[in-house]
């Protein structure tokens, strides 16, 4: 088990590493010159040589990369050229925003997905596991943004429940916290619990017609028990896996959530120094963008182990 | 079996109850920010698209951070009126030599710097020279090239000489690179701007809103609003609905007019529309083919029917001029007649120019405005025999790079935002556009030397020899437009100079 988890933290590394290099030459390839764009429509060739020096932007590549590279480890990303400030805090403080965000709206998908995808498997000969099954097939064609327009229009500016967009910090204010998190949250997570909805059912109605589950009916125990008793564990594995893989969907989702809702994220951030050409910031937030989704795979290959005495006795 | 069944409803009701509850509870936390009645009279929010990325605007571009921080935070020794009139500001007034070259400025008394130190002429002095040191990086600077020494007299009296007379020098003064610092206050303009303004910073959450608190030691009258907050939305439909929904009080140089309607029809709203400096420029690359023709530039000037531009892609809001000055401009003048819409006229220049049946790029940045208006320039093209083929670039990224660094393009629209801005598009051959100067170049240098009265007449036949060589399609002037609760005064509703002030906001 060890020499396992030992492997999924070599490959964690390497491929982070190996998305440095990526993310740096990618940036390099945007057309679109920074100090040109500082510069702006006005500038002399001079003014744009003179910014591209204090940028450091006319150094060769290797030494723009070294620079980033060696700072990385530290947490320490550098003063980005265009905003002057250090980038490091910023990321820091978009990430909480980003996390809270994205934490909220997988726990919801997983609270609806869970109980519901269940009763499909449970019912899945009856109108009501059919009308959950249509409903998650429903949910996975409505786009999350589109989703997010609709619950503006009605519950903030028709109903006028809640607050259309923008961000107050928990610390601050925490109802306004908590009325500016639901809307985002829920169109974020109707997109992924219609998808994770499916998922529990197949693993569900997987074990049912597994023979330790007929068993445990003889016994006596109702469907349901049978099911949470020894079904839900061995369900669990599948549907692990996928919310590993969807938590890095929810993350580049919420880019576009963030957009719609205000919301001073990273994925808010990532768009605007894009636009700008904010190349240092751009990098970093990718990169923290790539080792979020890294850990949260390094985390379901280690859960995995955990969970299942197969693959624990296989290595060993 | 049934009744765990119900008991299972139950509490599904009671959940779904609930979040009912919480989210009722949560918007009453909300409640009392809609109408036309201020939560808080002392605060005011206002919405702005396109945020600064800082607040440093000598070492960078962009109508944002002078947007936020001139008037506000910084001054300069002139100011502009609504109507586009020179006024004083941190000069009480200024005299002329004979020989045009020399202003003499008189100072205000008793004016300070947000840090606690007074101004007086020697920072006037230092203000001016360093635009024209390399601490400036802004290509606004070069305005200040005129500029040949600045003496001070007293400390609240200064004189600036220029090289050689100069009308439009003064103006440049009421732009940013008029602004005045302080020498102990420059080190980090980036994050923390120091100037004589009636706000300073209070706090600024980047990429999100900057509020501004106003000063207790400003010399003149006090602001009516002690802390304005100027929050930064990606696009023009999230402002909205944040102004719906209670969260803003004021929607300031709106970037959707399809949105309006919806305020216009309440009367807890007020919609207000102004005009700006902003030109709408079609712009053909007169160096390369086919534009290089002046035939051809004509043609398009005929083809397009620039009202119909202006309804469709803008709601009719705009000002329609015929020529690249706004008629906020003192040498504007209407120019609408020089190329009406004829296109039979635009097919024979066509015809005459061996320029039937034109193939052409059309590069249209990815602003609102610009998609907005290339769709129905293309079908009026295309109905003369010329063939646009919309080519999007984003902006300002790939625009800068490709059009207006490289020139690399036939035909782009661009809103060219800056004041005064002619001959900065036309009297130099190797901006973007290409303009053959050499027409224009004497007779514009004459008429900045000259007297006001000759300056203006001098700068309107600059203008109509542009306009008769068809250098560029000025579609129409951009509009200010502004939505702001019904119980809100004092909000200029023209954008004249790159400032939004905020210090004449009230709540009535």
């Amino acid at each position: 088990m060890l020499v396992r988890i030992a492997g999924n933290l070599a490959r964690f590394l390497l491929s982070l590493l190996a998305a440095t290099i990526l993310v740096f030459a990618l940036m390099r390839v945007l057309p679109g010159d920074p100090a040109v764009i500082a510069a702006g429509q006005n500038a002399s060739p001079e003014i744009v040589a003179s910014l591209a020096r204090q940028f450091g932007t006319d150094r060769p590549l290797p030494v723009q990369y070294w620079d980033w590279f060696s700072g990385l480890w530290r947490w320490d990303f550098g003063v980005s050229y265009v905003t002057r400030a250090d980038i490091s805090p910023l990321v820091a403080d978009k990430v909480q925003v980003s996390l809270i965000l994205v934490a909220a709206a997988m726990a919801l998908a997983l609270a609806i997905a869970i109980p519901a995808g269940t009763i499909a498997a449970v019912r899945h000969s009856k109108p009501s596991g059919a009308l959950i099954s249509a409903l998650s097939q429903l949910g996975i064609a409505i786009p999350g943004f589109l989703l997010g327009i609709v619950l503006v229009s009605f519950f903030a500016l028709r109903l006028g429940w809640l607050p259309a967009n923008g961000w107050v910090a928990p610390g601050t204010d925490f109802a306004g916290f908590l009325s500016r998190l639901v809307l985002p949250v829920m169109a974020l997570a109707g997109v992924q619990s219609a998808i994770l909805v499916r998922y529990v059912r197949s693993a569900v109605l997987e074990v049912m017609h597994e023979d330790y589950l007929r068993t445990a009916r003889a016994k006596g125990l109702s469907p349901l028990r049978a099911l949470g008793r020894h079904g839900l564990r061995n369900a669990a594995i599948p549907v692990l896996t996928v919310t590993g893989v969807q938590f890095s969907a929810l993350i580049i989702g919420a880019v576009v959530i963030e957009r719609v809702f205000v919301i001073p994220g990273l994925g808010s951030m990532l768009l605007s120094a894009v636009g700008n050409r904010d190349l240092l910031t751009v990098q970093s937030v990718v990169m923290v963008l790539v080792a979020i989704t890294l850990v949260v795979n390094l985390l379901v290959d280690v859960l995995y182990t955990v969970l299942d005495p197969r693959i624990r006795a296989a290595v060993r | 079996m049934q009744a765990t069944q119900s008991s299972r409803r139950r509490k599904t009701v009671a959940m779904l109850a609930a979040m009912l509850g919480t989210m009722l509870l949560l918007s009453a936390c909300n409640a009392g920010s809609t109408g036309g009645a201020p939560a808080d009279p002392d605060r005011l929010v206002v919405a702005l698209t396109g945020e600064p990325v800082n607040l440093d605007f000598t070492t960078t571009a962009g109508a944002a951070i002078p947007q936020a921080m001139m008037s506000n935070v910084y001054e300069g020794l002139v100011g502009v009126d609504q109507t586009g009139a020179i006024i004083p500001q941190l000069a009480t007034g200024w005299e002329t030599s004979a020989d045009n070259k020399s202003y003499t400025f008189t100072l205000v008394e008793g004016a300070t710097f947000s840090n606690g130190a007074a101004f007086d002429a020697s920072d006037v002095k230092f203000s001016i020279e360093r635009v024209k040191s390399d601490a400036w990086l802004n290509g606004l600077k070069s305005k200040m090239d005129v500029v040949d020494t600045v003496v001070v007299n007293s400390p609240t009296s200064v004189t600036v000489n220029l090289a050689r007379p100069s009308q439009a020098w003064l103006y440049s003064m009421t732009t940013l690179v008029g602004a005045m610092f302080d020498p102990s206050g420059v080190e980090d303009l980036a994050n923390t701007p120091v100037g004589t303004g009636p706000y300073q910073l209070e706090s600024w959450a980047r990429g999100e809103s900057i509020t501004m608190s106003a000063r207790p030691d400003y010399r003149g009258p006090a602001p009516a609003i002690g802390h304005v907050t100027l929050r930064y939305f990606a696009d023009a439909i999230a402002t909205t609905n944040a102004l719906s929904s209670g969260d803003v009080d004021i929607i300031y140089n709106m970037q959707a007019p399809e949105l309006l309607s919806s305020f216009q029809a309440n009367s807890a709203y007020q919609v207000i529309e102004g005009t700006s400096n902003g030109e709408i420029i079609l712009s053909m690359n007169n160096k390369a083919k086919p534009f290089d023709d002046k035939r051809v530039r004509q043609a398009v000037l005929y083809a397009i029917d620039r009202k119909s531009v202006r309804d469709t892609a803008w709601n009719g809001l705009g000002t329609l001029v015929g020529g690249p000055v706004p008629p906020t401009d003192p040498y504007y003048e209407d120019l609408n007649n020089r190329y009406p819409f004829d296109p039979d006229k635009a097919r024979a220049l066509l015809k005459e120019a061996g320029a039937e049946n034109l193939k052409i790029d059309f590069t249209v940045p990815t602003r609102p405005y610009a998609t907005a208006v290339s769709e129905i320039v293309q079908s009026q093209l295309r109905d003369v025999g010329i063939d646009a083929r919309i080519r999007s670039a984003e902006f300002p990224a790939v625009w800068l790079d490709t059009v207006f660094n490289r020139h690399d393009y036939q035909m782009s629209v661009v809103l060219a935002v800056e004041a005064r801005d002619v001959l900065t598009m036309f009297n130099n051959p190797d901006y973007y556009i290409g303009y053959d100067n050499s027409k224009i170049k004497d007779e514009a240098a004459a008429a900045d030397a000259a007297d006001e009265s000759n300056y203006v007449a001098g700068m309107q036949n600059v203008v109509r020899t542009i306009v008769d060589d068809a250098a560029v399609d000025t579609l129409f002037i951009f509009p200010n437009v502004s939505v702001a609760k019904a119980g809100i005064t004092g909000l200029g509703a023209n954008s004249v100079t790159e400032a939004l002030n905020l210090s004449t906001i009230a709540w009535s």
